[in-house]
C-alpha cells in the first residue's frame, strides 16, 4: 500500500504537524513501507485469535474514589506560556 | 405526503464521583479555575491514567437499571481531535467495547400509552475542560477543572418520532440516573446534557433522511423547542427543494433557533484506537450480581406500586414516582394524613407551586412532609376548611410554625357550632330579601344553583371558617322552608 502527497498532507493536518514541502515525498515513502509491513502481516491467518486490546496479558487495576490531588495551580502554571486570572491563555479559537 | 421526524439522543451524564475518572483531582462544581486540575488532567508528559472504581460501579448500575447487556470486558479507546480544552489531544472514551450494551426504557406518552425506546449503548469517557472566549480580547481562557470528570454517554436508538417523545425519554433517563444516585442531574450546571440528532422523512419511508446534531442543550424545555424548531426548519428546506447538510448545530435559547456550528466533513475523522495507557476492564458475574442486589426501587416499579398501594391515577403516580426525594415526601405525607389522594393533590398542587415559584429543591422545602401531613390531618378532622388550609400553608411556608400552631395563633379553627352557624345563616337570609324572593319563586330544580350566592355570603361572614357542609345543609333547610310555606 502506498501513500501519496495528499495523504501525507491530510495526516499532517489531522495531527497538527507542520511538514516542510520538500520532506513530504520522504514521509510518503517511509510511511508506505510501514504499511507494507502491515500488509505482510495481514497474510497470517488470525481467524481463531481474538483481537487483543493491549499487548500485556493483564487487566486494569482500579483506583479507590478519593480526592488525593489538591490545588497545585501556581506550581503547574509555572510552565504555561501565558496565564491570566487563573486561566491558561491560548490563541483565540473562535472568531 | 405527511412528514415524520426521526430523533435519536446522546445524553452525557456526569457521574457523581468525588474524584476524576483517571486522576485523584476533585470533581466538585464551581471551584476557582484550574484549582482542581492535576498533572494527569493537564496531560503533562510522563503521567498515566488510573481508572476510578466508582465510575465503573455507577456505569454498571445504570446498565442493570435499563436491563442492558453488561460489557464484561470493556476497553478504553482514544478519540483524537485537537481543541485547547482537551490537553491530551484525544478524549479517552469507549468505542468498540463499551461498558453497557443494548438496553431499553419505557416512556409514557400523552395518550396514556407507553412506548419502548431502545438504548444502543452507554460508554464511559472523560469530560473536557471549558473554553472562555468572551473574557479576553485576543486570547481564549482555558479552565481545566472539568477535564477528566467521568461521563456516561447514553446513546439511544433513533426511536423517537416527536419532540414530546424525545423529552419524555430524556426525563426518564434523568429520573433513572438521579434515582440511582449516579448523577446529580443538575442541567444548569452541565451535569446532565443532551445532544439531539434529528432528521425527517416521508411517513412510511424506510430510509432515514440526512440528520443534524444539535449540541449541549441544557433544559427539558429547550430540548423540546430546539427539536421542534429543527424539524420545522428541515421540512421547510426540503419543501422548498433544498437539501439537509449533515452538520452540528447550536441551539440559541434567546432567539429560539438552531444555527450551524461546523460541518462534519473533516471533524469526523477521529482515528479511534485502543488506548495503550489503559488495560482492558474485566468484571465477573459475582461483581455484577452484587451490584444488582443494591439496585434501588426505580421509577417504573414505584409508579406501579403507587397505583396499587395508594390507588393513585396513572398521571399522579407517574409524577410522584419520578424522583426519589419527591416520592419520599409524598409517601411520608400520605402516611401521616392517612389519605393518599389528598396528599397527592397537595404535593402536586400547593407544594409544587411554591417550590417552583421560589426555585427551591424539595429537600430544602420550608414545609416538611411531616408539617404538610399535620396540616392535612386538620382538614380531615374538620378543624379547618380546604380554603383556610391554603392560608395555613402560606404561613407554614413563611416559617410561622406547624399547622396547629398557625391555626391556634391566627384563630382559624373552623366553626362547627350549629348555633353560631345558624345565627349567621339567619342574618344572611334577613339581609338579602331580593335574592330570597327569587329563590322562593324559582322552580325547585333551579334552586340548587341559587344556593351558591347565600353560601358565599355566609362563608364571607364567617371569614371562611364556617363548616361548608353544615352551612349548605342549614341554608337549604331554611330557604326551602320559606319556599314551601
Amino acid at each position: 500500500m502506498s501513500l501519496d502527497r495528499s495523504d501525507v498532507e491530510k495526516i499532517a493536518h489531522l495531527a497538527r504537524l507542520n511538514i516542510a514541502g520538500q520532506d513530504i515525498q520522504e514521509y510518503a515513502e517511509n510511511l508506505s513501507s510501514i504499511l507494507d509491513l502491515v500488509d505482510q502481516m495481514q497474510a497470517i491467518n488470525t481467524d481463531d485469535i481474538a483481537p487483543m486490546a493491549h499487548p500485556m496479558d493483564a487487566i486494569q487495576r482500579l483506583r479507590i474514589d478519593e480526592v488525593t490531588e489538591g490545588n497545585q495551580r501556581d506550581h503547574l502554571q509555572t510552565v504555561a506560556p501565558a496565564v491570566e486570572a487563573g486561566l491558561f491563555q491560548v490563541p483565540k479559537v473562535i472568531e | 405526503m405527511e412528514w415524520e421526524a426521526v430523533i435519536g439522543l446522546e445524553i452525557h451524564a456526569q457521574l457523581a464521583t468525588k474524584s476524576k475518572i483517571f486522576s485523584g483531582a476533585s470533581t466538585a462544581f464551581g471551584a476557582e479555575p484550574n484549582t482542581q486540575a492535576c498533572a494527569v488532567d493537564l496531560a503533562l508528559p510522563g503521567t498515566l491514567p488510573v481508572f476510578n472504581a466508582e465510575a465503573l460501579r455507577m456505569a454498571v448500575l445504570f446498565g442493570l437499571a435499563i436491563d442492558a447487556e453488561i460489557g464484561y470486558t470493556s476497553v478504553f479507546d482514544r478519540k483524537n481531535y485537537f481543541y485547547p480544552d482537551l490537553p491530551k489531544g484525544y478524549q479517552t472514551s469507549q468505542l468498540f467495547h463499551p461498558i453497557v450494551g443494548t438496553g431499553h426504557v419505557d416512556i409514557e406518552l400523552e395518550d396514556g400509552t407507553t412506548k419502548r425506546v431502545g438504548v444502543t449503548r452507554a460508554h464511559l469517557e472523560e469530560d473536557a475542560g471549558k473554553s472562555l472566549h468572551e473574557e479576553f480580547p485576543s486570547m481564549t481562557g482555558i479552565d481545566l477543572n472539568r477535564a477528566g470528570t467521568p461521563l456516561l454517554e447514553i446513546v439511544s436508538e433513533p426511536d423517537m418520532r416527536s419532540a414530546e417523545e424525545a423529552v419524555a425519554y430524556v426525563k426518564k433517563i434523568h429520573s433513572i440516573v438521579t434515582n440511582l444516585g449516579i448523577c446529580d442531574g443538575n442541567m444548569s450546571q452541565g451535569s446532565f446534557r443532551c445532544d439531539c440528532n434529528v432528521s425527517v422523512r416521508y411517513k412510511g419511508e424506510e430510509k432515514f433522511g440526512n440528520r443534524t446534531e444539535t449540541k449541549n442543550i441544557n433544559s427539558f424545555r429547550f430540548i423540546e423547542k430546539a427539536i421542534k424548531g429543527e424539524i420545522e426548519r428541515q421540512i421547510d428546506l426540503l419543501e422548498d427543494g433544498g437539501t439537509i447538510t449533515q452538520e452540528t448545530r447550536l441551539y440559541d435559547a434567546n432567539k429560539d433557533e438552531t444555527r450551524s456550528m461546523r460541518s462534519k466533513e473533516e471533524a469526523n475523522d477521529y482515528r479511534y484506537f485502543p488506548c495503550p495507557d489503559l488495560l482492558p476492564i474485566v468484571i465477573d458475574d459475582e461483581y455484577v450480581e452484587k451490584l444488582r442486589s443494591t439496585l434501588p426501587e426505580l421509577p417504573d416499579a414505584r409508579k406501579a406500586r403507587f397505583i396499587e398501594q395508594y390507588q393513585l391515577s396513572e398521571y399522579d403516580a407517574m409524577v410522584l414516582s419520578a424522583y426519589r426525594d419527591l416520592s419520599h415526601y409524598f409517601e411520608t405525607t400520605a402516611n401521616i394524613a392517612a389519605d393518599a389522594k389528598l396528599a397527592a393533590n397537595w404535593v402536586m398542587g400547593e407544594l409544587s407551586k411554591h417550590l417552583n415559584q421560589n426555585d427551591t429543591e424539595i429537600t430544602a422545602s420550608p414545609v416538611s412532609a411531616e408539617m404538610l401531613g399535620g396540616l392535612l390531618l386538620r382538614i380531615k378532622d374538620n378543624t379547618i376548611t380546604g380554603k383556610i388550609a391554603k392560608q395555613v400553608f402560606e404561613a407554614m411556608w413563611a416559617g410561622e410554625g406547624s399547622a396547629d400552631e398557625v391555626i391556634e395563633a391566627k384563630g382559624l379553627k373552623q366553626v362547627t357550632d350549629t348555633g353560631a352557624i345558624e345565627a349567621m345563616v339567619d342574618e344572611v337570609i334577613a339581609a338579602n330579601k331580593p335574592q330570597v324572593d327569587q329563590y322562593v319563586s324559582a322552580e325547585p330544580d333551579k334552586r340548587g344553583k341559587m344556593i351558591g350566592f347565600f353560601m358565599g355570603k355566609v362563608m364571607q361572614a364567617s371569614q371562611g371558617k364556617a363548616n361548608p357542609g353544615q352551612v349548605q345543609g342549614l341554608l337549604k333547610q331554611k330557604l326551602d322552608a320559606l319556599a314551601n310555606s
